[in-house]
């Protein structure tokens, strides 16, 4: 298990290739990745800002509970803060397995709860001004399908 | 105890983080506290329901106690990912 909280830009194809390379016997590879929006009279820059000591924390048992629910063999997560610009890699999560659908159903689980547990918030910063991005109602809902019930 | 503000709640009250000395049993009595110092607190906590508080860098309800809390921090709902 990997996780890197960091201001610094990470290249995906290294990281992606570094994470296949150190597994073994696991037969799936599943990488998200989340990008800075380049829209047309969109932002400028994003500034996130993120609780030190908790952030590392929550992913950590975000991690965990993946490992025990998922048979998998590794987990990769790189998550950025401080400034971006449009089309900047944000972060990554990467999960090996030796069947893709755990790879595939670890990967979402990590990505839904990292986005409404783990202490990151984005700023953005436009032609208009600023704005902190709200969060969603249905990233709190997609929290709901991992709930144990749901899931036997 | 240290009282720590994220994003919006850090610029509305204007500082990341200060101690506070207080008899507070929970995060609800806190709050309260805060809201009868100054206008900034009393708009900052206006809406509860906007807020999401970590007691100890655990997330956590408004009812939970803080007795024996070293970090108590305010902050809007998360946007990681």
């Amino acid at each position: 298990m990997d996780i890197r909280v960091q201001e610094a830009p990470f290249d995906l194809g290294v990281e992606t290739n570094a994470f296949a390379e150190r597994q073994t016997g696991m037969g799936a590879v599943v990488t998200f990745t989340g990008i800075t929006r380049d829209l047309p009279g969109g932002m400028d820059k994003m500034v996130i800002e993120h609780y030190p000591g908790m952030t590392e924390n929550a992913l950590q048992t975000i991690a965990e509970q993946a490992l025990t629910r998922w048979d998998l063999g590794d987990i990769l997560i790189i998550h950025r803060y401080g400034d971006l610009a449009p089309n900047d890699r944000i972060m990554m999560v990467a999960t090996a397995s030796r069947h893709r659908v755990d790879a595939f159903e670890a990967a979402e689980f990590l990505m839904d709860y990292l986005k409404s547990r783990a202490p990151f918030w984005k700023k953005e910063f436009g032609p208009d001004g600023t704005e902190w991005v709200a969060a969603k109602d249905a990233d709190e809902a997609a929290l709901n399908r991992w709930k144990p019930a749901s899931n036997p | 105890m240290d009282v720590l503000y994220f994003a919006w709640v850090r610029e509305r009250i204007g500082i990341p983080k200060e101690a506070v000395e207080t008899k507070a049993k929970t995060v609800a009595e806190l709050v309260d506290e805060l809201r009868q110092r100054e206008e900034r607190y009393a708009l900052a906590f206006a809406d509860l329901t906007a807020l999401r508080v970590a007691v100890d860098q655990e997330l956590c309800e408004f009812d939970a106690n803080i007795e024996n809390a070293r970090e108590v921090a305010f902050f809007p709902p998360m946007t990681g990912g």
